[in-house]
């Protein structure tokens, strides 16, 4: 061992006995004091509750199906939306202008206005057109909500990414004889794409949460099911349950989100 | 007839005229440099005959046909000229032979089948053979910038433009590039250059330009140029350049 690599162990020994003890130390201060403070047995026993949870976890996990059934048809229908509504905005024959207002306008409005109330306004409002059935189900205008808003973010997503691809490019695209759309399907897209990847599994995330609004508007999704199992068993544990599903299936996708960021930062420089 | 013609070109970005008039005839087979300090207007007059820029006055012949003429469509005219930029471009996202296919596909709408022995051949001529299937990361800088030519000469191009093609590469891989310039030069190939090589436009070129705040202030052929420049100017310049 030369002295440089004995000396960094040495320090890497100490760092790593420092983040022990200030951990330890923390986590005794939650378990020691939590359970000293005066409404700690109520709140364990109305979120935290064992037998609740062990009777509510299987039945809350069916209801997820719901959301990821939701969520398997919106992200591919948002990825296409998206997508198109940012060649829209970029394109640049001028009888695309009519284009280009729709996508500039869409971006505007389904940015500017919270998930929430769109869910609500074409959940609602296009069903009370006393549509036949199916078409009057909340499971195709909420899905519809949540793809006109998603898209709206994805395509800007999709404009920076074509944006961060070097003017260069096109340059040699276009001295190679390629049409302004060749240049932009063949050699832009993509690259822009790929760029975009990890921001885009970010926004896969966001809607994998928010597929839970849609409980506003009638399906039976996972958290409306918890709100179901509270109201029957006088109990908050069920939302508890709800939230640990959430996190298994975000925490590995935030994980590998983050993950791909990095290697593209390293793979960059 | 020269093979191209530029007459009185003109092109300024915002209120800086970068080429201001330039006159140039360039014959069938002919390899012509330009020479010049950097912001001369090198890179410029050459997008301009790319109608990468648009001029705004003077003519540009292409065979005796003005390609300057505004309102004409550019993809006919840059799928008869070819360019090689400073730093490559190749697509990354493609194997050097994707690269070298895509346009002729595209533009000339030939099949990846009838087109990928002619390919193969160029690849096979400047050594490369064993690359084809690399990605462009996968290359040294000195590969990438052959892969950029034969990219270019896949299109069959009738005259082609190199924009300091060895600017970007470390010494040791200059030479494997400029020899490419030679053989196509044997091969008859009507080329424009700018460069910053002066021994290689000294022995290999045909005319030389010197350029100075986008006028061409003296041309000729390289050994009078450079061994007996006229201008004040050019004998600074190469008093630099060949320090
Ligand atoms: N796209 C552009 N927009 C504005 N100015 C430009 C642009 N391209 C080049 N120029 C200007 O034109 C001048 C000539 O540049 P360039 O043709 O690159 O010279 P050279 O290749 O001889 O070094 C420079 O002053 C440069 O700043
Ligand atoms: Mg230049």
């Amino acid at each position: 061992m030369t002295r440089r690599a004995r000396y960094e162990a040495q320090q890497r020994k100490r760092s790593l006995m420092i983040a022990a003890t200030s951990t330890l130390a923390v986590v005794a201060c939650i378990v020691i004091f939590v359970p000293m403070t005066p409404g700690w047995e109520k709140v364990q026993r109305s979120f935290f509750n064992g037998a609740v949870l062990a009777d509510t976890f299987p039945k809350l996990l069916d209801a997820f199906k719901i959301n990821l059934m939701i969520f398997s048809w919106s992200a591919p229908a948002i990825a296409i939306l998206g997508l198109l509504i940012a060649l829209a905005r970029d394109a640049k024959s001028p009888a695309l202008f009519p284009l280009r207002i729709f996508g500039a306008t869409f971006t505007d409005v389904f940015r500017g206005v919270p998930v929430i109330l769109t869910v609500y306004l074409i959940g609602f409002g296009i069903p009370g057109l006393g549509l036949p059935r199916p078409w009057n189900s909340p499971y195709i205008w909420g899905s519809l909500a949540l793809i006109l808003t998603y898209s709206a973010y994805v395509a800007e997503i999709f404009r920076s990414g074509i944006d961060s691809v070097h003017q260069s490019q096109r340059s040699a695209a276009l001295s190679l004889g390629l049409s302004e759309r060749q240049v932009m399907r063949d050699v832009v897209l993509p690259q822009a794409i790929r760029n975009v990847v990890p921001s885009q599994m970010n926004m896969l995330i966001a809607l994998q949460k928010d597929v839970s609004l849609l409980s506003f508007i009638g399906p039976v999704e996972i958290f409306r099911q918890a709100g179901v199992f509270k109201s029957l068993t006088a109990n908050f544990t069920p939302y508890v349950g709800a939230a640990i599903i959430f996190l298994i299936v975000t925490i590995p996708a935030t994980r590998y989100a983050d993950y791909l960021m990095a290697k593209q930062m390293r793979d960059r420089s | 007839m020269a093979k191209l013609s530029l007459r009185g070109v003109v092109k300024q970005f915002g209120a800086n005229t970068v080429c201001d008039g330039i006159d140039l005839d360039v014959d069938e087979g002919e390899m012509v440099c330009l020479i010049g300090a950097s912001g001369a207007g090198k890179s410029t007059l050459l997008r301009c005959i790319n109608l990468l820029e648009a001029v705004e006055d003077g003519e540009i012949f292409l065979d005796g046909e003005d390609i300057a003429e505004p309102g004409l469509n550019p993809q006919a005219v840059r799928a008869r000229i070819g360019m090689v930029f400073q730093s490559f471009n190749l697509f990354p996202h493609m194997t050097a032979l994707e690269n070298a296919m895509l346009a002729p596909r595209r533009v000339h709408g030939r099949s990846k089948a009838d087109l990928v022995d002619e390919v193969e051949d160029l690849f096979k001529r400047f050594g490369l053979a064993d690359r084809m299937q690399n990605y462009p990361d996968q290359l040294s800088g000195g590969q990438q910038q052959r892969v950029a030519i034969i990219r270019a000469l896949a299109m069959r191009p009738e005259v082609m433009l190199f924009d300091e093609i060895t600017s970007a590469l470390d010494p040791q891989l200059v030479g494997e590039v400029l020899d490419v310039l030679l053989m196509l030069k044997q091969q008859g190939m009507t080329m424009v250059l700018a460069t910053h090589e002066m021994g290689f436009a000294r022995h290999a070129a045909d005319k030389v330009c010197f350029l100075k705040d986008g006028k061409i202030i003296e041309e000729g052929p390289p050994e009078a140029l450079f061994d007996a420049p006229e201008r004040e100017e050019t004998k600074a310049f190469l008093a630099r350049a060949l320090k």
